[in-house]
């Protein structure tokens, strides 16, 4: 399968990604890029999974999605999880042979995650988890969770699978990754065997989710690095057919700026990407704060190019089937997924002004 | 990795960072998560400094509030670990 063959429209429009494209994603190996080989991923390197998430995203934002949200679960189980839950869990999320649901948000938790209602109550062997979540991506159809709660009062993160207690929601029509087949879900009382907390409680936020996120926000933002490229190169090819006065539009220097600034964020916004793709391959502390920096340039990348796309591309990038009108929504919902901009803004400034402290520059 | 590092070293340098982080010098035994100074990425670049500092992976069991909440305890986890 190559994303130059996806049907991104269609399934926009449809509002779902069929299943047998859910499946050609698990056996192409997209699910498992960086996980090591002995848990049954491609042991490759931070950058190769970006370069697959820009190709991705330059073509469909919810096929990206999908490749992040199992990349967020399968992240914070390698990271935190025990032997045993790595073993058990890592080859078939891989595999696809579990779809992951990161389920953390909730109607009174956003940007605040500890805010948190979810409960989970330990008996014996056993944790009931009890609460509802918002906005899961691939929620519809996702067979394991991964549920941020609070368990004796601490937050906590536990893996459920779907099954009796587990009932979903389906979200149609938001604004952008239509085909994301998000829902709300709740758990009703779901019974799992408390092998399945990951991490001890009190790290459920700090660690396990936070390694889900920073995750996330990685490939979004290759994604959006990659969707910034696209409208880059539509906007050139339709600039220089599309004719107004008997000249190519490219040749107004309006457009030629506006065509210029585009090419300059998208490629401010990969090398960033890559900036982050290296710090993170070596294990820098720096890697967090760089995340943050390229999925926030990239993501303003994104929606900015798409905008000036649209404007370039006149009533064609109005159309219902636009490549470009669809970007357009999509990158709006990029700049508020997995760190909105200002939340971005706020840990950006932060980092900066800790290296001047500790440097004794300020 | 560096076994036997001195201990006043490594208490100084994750001070440092300590510092840094949570933009106050805290006093090596207080505990910096409940007073709240620390956010989940905070936490997280505090896990990646140890680990990239120190030459240490932290794992999933040496997830214990009691090894991370204070520069002190840190400061006792990390020679443990660089001494295995």
């Amino acid at each position: 399968m190559r994303p130059a063959e996806f049907d991104a429209a269609g399934w926009d429009e449809g509002g779902a990604l069929p299943a047998e494209v859910r499946d050609a994603v698990a056996r192409a190996g997209w699910f498992g890029v960086d996980l090591p080989t002995e848990h049954g991923g491609r042991g490759g390197s931070q950058a190769e999974l970006g370069e697959l998430c820009a190709e991705i995203g330059a073509v469909c934002s919810s096929v990206r999605a999908l490749v992040t949200v199992q990349g967020m679960v399968s992240a914070a189980i390698a990271r935190w999880g025990t032997d045993e839950q790595r073993s058990t869990w890592l080859p078939a999320l891989a595999a696809g042979e579990h779809l992951a649901g990161f389920a953390a948000t909730e109607s009174g938790a956003g940007t605040e995650l500890s805010a948190v209602d979810t409960r989970f109550e330990r008996t014996g062997g056993e944790i009931t988890v009890t609460g509802e979540k918002r906005w899961v991506t691939f929620g519809q159809e996702a067979t394991v969770f991964l549920v941020l709660g609070k368990l004796d009062g601490r937050l906590a993160a536990v893996l459920v699978e779907k099954g009796a207690g587990v009932s979903t929601d389906p979200v149609r029509g938001q604004l952008g990754l239509r085909a994301a087949m998000v829902a709300h879900v709740r758990f009703d009382g779901v019974r799992v065997p408390v092998g399945n907390l990951v991490a001890s409680p009190g790290f459920g936020l700090s660690h396990v989710i936070a390694t889900a996120l920073d995750h996330g926000r990685f490939t979004v933002a290759w994604g959006c690095a990659g969707m910034a490229a696209a409208c880059v190169a539509d906007v050139a090819d339709h600039t220089v057919r599309r004719r107004q006065d008997a000249v190519p539009l490219a040749a107004h220097q309006l457009v030629r700026s506006m065509l210029a600034r585009m090419a300059v964020d998208a490629t401010a916004a990969r090398e960033l990407c890559l900036s982050a793709a290296r710090a993170r391959d070596a294990g820098e502390p720096g890697a967090v704060a760089g995340t943050v920096m390229a999925k926030y340039a990239a993501a303003r990348a994104a929606a900015s190019a798409s905008q000036d796309a649209v404007q370039l591309l006149g009533s064609a990038g109005c159309a219902s089937d636009s490549r470009v009108g669809r970007f357009f929504r999509d990158a709006k919902v990029m700049q508020i997924i997995e760190g909105s901009d200002q939340v971005s803004e706020l840990h950006i400034a932060d980092h900066l002004l800790r290296e001047h402290r500790v440097g004794g520059k300020a | 990795m560096r076994n036997g590092l001195p201990a006043d070293e490594v208490r100084g340098q994750l001070l440092e960072f300590v510092t840094s982080l949570v933009d106050a010098e805290p006093d090596p035994d207080e505990d910096y998560f409940e007073r709240g100074l620390v956010n989940s990425l905070a936490a997280l670049e505090l896990v990646t400094f140890v680990e990239h500092r120190f030459g240490i992976t932290v794992r999933a069991e040496d997830l214990d509030l009691d090894n991370f909440r204070t520069v002190n305890r840190l400061t006792g986890f990390v020679l443990v670990k660089t001494a295995g």
